[in-house]
């Protein structure tokens, strides 16, 4: 709990489709109720210039690890956080972006940046200033310990709301049948 | 005069998300400046090999700010293999989900991302100056603005189901019909949505008359413009033929059927970003810079088919006919949200609008398919080529952000020229910095990974490949 009494909460978009975060959004106008019981401290949705990554109370996590940047931004979060939940498919099991496992790495860059048809002027990318992907993508929990799993490709808004109000209440959210529906 | 040898180190690493390198030369002066994108995920590799009717599943996973832009190009690319033209109510639906997505997309942009800068102040509060801090300063807006999205949000849902990755188009058409109560309840919310859409056109042009100095210099720079209209020039959004206009509103080429894309539009790639940078062939590279989006289709075109978007259209045009500063992006994207809710209008009070005759048999034909979409972005490509069993053999995709990557680049660029004095970085230049690449709203998924506000980092780097200065937020 920060000063003010307010939960603290960081979100983080790694490897995914930022669909996770639309699906906060989601909530609509419940976000007024919601910022009265907690502050965003880091996410991709607010306008931060610290310096360094706050320690918070939850981290949400979208989207899995694909490259050494991610792997260590969430590694620094996981340090920094009490809860961090896993938020939607690609942060739980890896989802889409885990599909190229199945390729080489160096095939998957190959084809993107010299066989495409469209694809002139080839090279692959490698200045330092670009991170170095990793040779798999990885859900979340082969990487750091995670605390609860939202599955979802998005999971529904009123869902991601069910678990912030059960987290502000204290307690871990038991997802049943009829709030894992998303249809 | 590349960057060799550029650490950043494990605290800035942390908001590496988009990265910026200025680079100078011998004397000091702007030589180069690069806007790098850090994300790769491989969808041109890892589709190969799956059924083509799993693709408008796949791909929309590309970006969930514009899933349905993707589901469309995608759909339609496997229309093109199946060698059928959809029925015209699966047409409307589809448009009808689209112009939804128009709505919540632009809405986003305008109220969550843009609004704040213009009413907060680009200097105010950083903590405060987003849409939380929008609704502490101006509640009323920002709940109109809130509302809005989720207009466009409901529209999505009621046609295709729900609302972020919709399965509703498939190969043929689509694969639920519309009822008349869905129908009328998204005809009740018009008025309102209309009326926030007034009311944001109205601050802006409020915006634009007491700032005129800047807007009009904001990274204004000439290049050329692409994007579909209809057969007669007017804007388009979900299916017509390519236009490529230059600077000055002269059409280089015109009605380019989509499936000849690629005799007209080439890539290149840079060492230093995961984003490819699309250039028109004929021009070659980098010449053949050209923009997409809100500002490009507004500018290629010669009219809009619907009376309120067009009345706004002829004020945007009385300075001149083409317009160049970048921040002439979000008077065009509300403008568009302002079609798009006059579309939405026309869709349903059309009496096919909820017939049941929705999709056509989806059996590979062709074995090579290309569907084009203008998403919120700008234009998106997807091309699949199918073996007869109708599994894919290759893929390319060419995304909207994509074919802004050169003009984002030159917008930093001049930017840096203003902002970089004695081999130091001015305090300002990363606010105004993040405010050129947000007119280009890219939807950084499709290439990075910031809905906007992007955590950020600036490095001087020096001819010899040092870092002599750096900012970052």
């Amino acid at each position: 709990m920060s000063t003010n009494g307010k939960v603290k909460v960081a979100t983080m978009w790694l490897s995914g489709c930022s669909g996770c975060h639309m699906s906060l959004l989601d909530i609509d106008e419940r976000i007024l109720e919601l910022v009265k019981h907690v502050d965003i401290l880091f996410s991709p949705i607010v306008d931060i210039k610290v310096k360094d990554m706050p320690y918070v109370d939850v981290g949400i996590v979208e989207g899995c690890v694909n490259n050494t940047d991610q792997e260590h931004e969430l590694k620094m979060l996981r340090e920094r956080c009490k809860v961090l939940i896993a938020l939607g498919d690609c942060a739980v099991t890896g989802n889409v972006p885990s599909l190229r496992n199945q390729f080489a790495l160096k095939e998957c860059l190959s084809r993107a940046y010299e066989q495409t048809e469209s694809t002139k002027i080839a090279c692959i990318p490698n200045d330092p200033i670009v991170p170095k992907l990793l040779p798999k993508a990885h859900p979340l929990q082969e990487i750091v310990k995670v605390d609860l799993h939202i599955p979802g490709c998005p999971p529904d808004a009123d869902c991601i709301w069910f678990a912030l109000t059960e987290l502000l209440a204290g307690r871990i959210p038991q997802f049943n049948e009829k709030n894992m529906r998303y249809d | 005069m590349t960057s060799k040898t550029i650490l950043i180190n494990p605290v800035t690493r942390i908001e590496g998300h988009a990265k910026i390198t200025i680079h100078i030369d011998a004397r000091g002066n702007v030589d180069d400046a690069r806007f790098h994108v850090v994300e790769f995920r491989g969808f041109e590799k890892f589709c190969e090999g799956r059924h083509y009717t799993e693709m408008p599943n796949i791909t929309p996973r590309t970006c969930g700010i514009c899933p349905v832009s993707h589901l469309l190009a995608s759909a339609k690319a496997c229309d093109a293999i199946t060698g059928r033209t959809i029925p015209r109510t699966a047409k409307m639906l589809r448009e009808l989900m689209h112009m939804g997505q128009f709505i919540q997309s632009h809405a986003l942009s305008f109220f969550h991302l843009s609004a704040p800068d213009m009413l907060l102040g680009f200097d105010s509060d950083p903590l405060k100056r987003n849409v939380i801090g929008l609704v502490a300063a101006a509640p009323e807006l920002a709940v109109k603005g809130v509302l809005l999205r989720k207009f466009g949000q409901e529209v999505i849902k009621a046609v295709a189901g729900r609302k972020v990755h919709p399965d509703f188009p498939v190969p043929g058409g689509v694969n639920k019909a519309l009822t008349a109560e869905q129908r009328d309840a998204m005809l009740k919310g018009m008025p309102a949505a209309f009326e926030t859409a007034k009311i944001a056109l109205d601050l802006l042009k409020g915006y634009h008359a007491k700032n005129l100095a800047e807007v009009e210099d904001f990274g204004n720079f000439d290049s050329n413009y692409m994007g579909i209209i209809q057969p007669d020039g007017a804007l388009e959004l979900y299916d017509g033929n390519l236009r490529f206009c230059n600077a000055k509103g002269e059409i280089i080429h015109d009605q380019v059927p989509n499936a000849k894309y690629l005799d007209y539009v080439a890539e290149a790639v840079e060492p230093w970003s995961y984003m490819k940078f699309p250039f028109i062939a004929k021009l070659g590279y980098p010449h053949g810079m050209y923009r997409v989006g809100p500002l490009a289709r507004l500018n290629i075109c010669s009219h809009i088919s619907t009376p309120l978007a067009n009345a706004e259209l002829k004020v945007w045009r009385e300075k001149r006919r083409v317009q160049t500063s970048s921040f002439y992006f979000h008077w065009a994207r509300l403008i568009e949200l302002l079609y798009g809710l006059e579309r939405v209008q026309q869709l349903l009070e059309d009496k096919e609008i909820t017939s049941t005759d929705i999709l056509v048999s989806n059996q590979p034909q062709d074995p090579v398919g290309v569907g084009i979409v203008e998403a919120p972005r700008g234009t998106l490509i997807h091309n699949y080529w199918v073996n007869k069993d109708g599994k894919v053999e290759k893929v390319n995709l060419i995304v909207s952000t994509g074919h802004n990557n050169l003009a984002m680049n030159k917008g930093v660029q001049h930017v840096a020229r203003k902002y970089v004095k004695a081999k130091k970085l001015k305090e300002g230049m990363l606010n105004r910095v993040e405010a050129v690449i947000r007119c280009y709203d890219p939807c950084l998924s499709c290439a990075t990974h910031a809905i906007g506000k992007m955590p950020m980092v600036v490095e001087l780097v020096d001819a010899d490949g040092s870092v002599v200065d750096c900012l970052r937020k």
